[in-house]
């Protein structure tokens, strides 16, 4: 099981009918088990090399090559779920083989088992990226991306979540990509961290993480994110 | 309550109007309700509703799926719209009483001809309704769909439907609507039943009550089904919506 990535280049048309290049150069490869973090500025095209990545976007130079057969989960930067279904309807849309008892497990990780009935719109943002959460987990990826899944929620609320999540990919071998421009979050749940330069995105660094993620102490992590600091530094 | 209040308020205006008028030119209710009771026992009257119904219901049908379906092509595909265009622009200009005829003289006074006719009316409406619904789809519905590797019926039930719903909902609305009108222009043109056909005989016969009896039966069973069918389905449509203030 390996997700190798080498997409070379991707360019929009614009609007007014220029070519606008997006990403530039980007090849990592991932292993089972891993998490990769992508690190970057707002706006260097991380989204589009997921959404490549995710197979919704098929126009680009460069190969992607995902384990075949391989079950795909994304939570993306919006929630992303239906209105008119329930919470619970939602999750096990995504994942119609779930068990009671699994199902059940997750909502409690994620602390959405008051919420099973409710409907998306009743909830607030940090619920639903939950509830986003969960349908991605339910059903049991191989290859999970999570496109920023912390941003805008509060700093209480992210640890949280991002110890759910550390939680969450402990528990079963996948590949895990991560999109995120906390330099914070990438310190604390990466084995393999990418930083990506402005647009359009080139690989700037790929920076394994020696410390596995259970035993990483608020020194390793400051240790982790001033060299992420120094190398981002080096090459902007 | 209200709703009653309104009603009798009808019933007392065309009371008071039917004694101003004359009986001959606007019969007053209680006159025009033995009438109704006397087609009824005779069964005569059931028998023309049924038949109405009948097209009613079948040309809806046709019309609601096929429209639905082109509306949704057209929607979503920028060369079926501009293949479809021109003929929805003609089909909407169209009136429905040369449709009609047409439809008779091409398919004889035939069931066929009829239900086609009544059917081709309403198709456009729900076309253009459909089409609209169908741009309006959310886009990050269709790639979460993607993503998680929902089957085509699941995409349909649980990711379109419910966004097609209100448009759906509107596109049966106006178009039952039509076919109500159309329907009765259509009996009355070439068919030996229906409503529309017992109001062509009232109105040779100059038979007012008759004509009232037939129109005021009708239209009672359209409200039925407005009440009952219609608007139910409109708020289940609705249900998730956070109720506006």
């Amino acid at each position: 099981m390996r997700l190798e990535v080498d997409i070379r280049s991707k360019s929009f048309t614009s609007a007014n009918g220029k070519r606008q290049e997006v990403i530039g150069g980007i090849a990592f490869a991932l292993q089972r088990g891993e998490v990769g973090v992508v690190v970057g500025p707002s706006g260097c095209g991380k989204s589009t090399m997921l959404r490549i990545l995710a197979g919704l976007d098929s126009d680009y130079q460069g190969h992607v090559a995902q384990p075949a057969g391989a079950r795909l989960a994304m939570v993306f930067q919006e929630p992303r779920l239906l209105p008119w279904r329930s919470v619970e309807d939602n999750v096990r849309l995504a994942a119609p083989d779930i068990t009671d008892n699994r199902l059940a497990a997750i909502f409690d990780v994620l602390e959405l088992e008051a919420h099973r009935t409710h409907f998306p719109g009743e909830l607030s943002l940090g619920l639903a990226r939950r509830v986003a959460l969960a349908r991605a987990f339910a059903v049991e990826p191989d290859f999970l991306i999570l496109d920023e899944p912390l941003a805008s929620l509060d700093d209480a609320l992210a640890a949280r979540l991002r110890e759910e999540i550390a939680m969450l990919v402990a528990s079963r071998p996948m590949i895990t990509l991560l999109v995120t421009h906390s330099m914070d979050d990438a310190a604390r749940l990466g084995d393999r961290i990418f930083l990506l330069s402005s647009r359009p995105a080139r690989l700037l660094h790929a920076v394994p993480i020696d410390v596995p993620r259970a035993q990483r102490s608020n020194d390793a992590v400051a240790a982790i994110k001033a060299d992420l600091a120094r190398r981002d530094f080096s090459m902007s | 309550m209200l709703r009653l209040l309104s009603f009798a308020l009808l019933l007392a205006t065309w009371w008071v109007a039917a004694t101003v008028a004359g009986s001959a030119k606007l019969p007053p209710p209680a006159v025009v309700l033995a009438v109704a009771v006397a087609e009824a026992k005779s069964g005569a009257l059931f028998l023309h509703l049924g038949a109405t119904l009948a097209r009613v219901a079948l040309a809806f049908t046709l019309s609601m799926a096929l429209g639905s379906a082109l509306g949704y092509l057209m929607g979503r595909s920028r060369l079926a719209n501009r293949l479809g265009d021109p003929w929805l622009i003609l089909l909407l200009n169209l009136p429905a009483l040369v449709v009609i005829v047409l439809a008779y003289i091409w398919a004889g006074l035939t069931e066929v001809a009829a239900i086609a006719a009544i059917a081709i009316n309403k198709l456009p409406t729900a076309v253009v309704t459909l089409r609209e619904g169908a741009r309006a789809l959310d886009p990050s519905l269709d790639e979460m769909a993607k993503v998680f590797a929902f089957p085509r019926g699941r995409i349909l039930r649980h990711v379109l439907l419910p966004q097609l719903a209100p448009y759906i909902a509107a596109a049966a609305r106006s178009g039952l609507s039509l076919v109500w009108k159309i329907v009765l222009v259509a009996e009355l043109l070439g068919r030996p039943n229906g409503i529309g056909f017992e109001i062509g005989v009232a109105f040779q016969l100059f038979d007012i009550p008759l004509l009232l009896a037939y129109s005021l039966s009708f239209a009672a069973v359209v409200l039925v089904i407005e009440a009952v069918i219609v608007q139910p389905f409109e708020l289940r449509a609705s249900r998730w919506r956070l109720r506006a203030a």
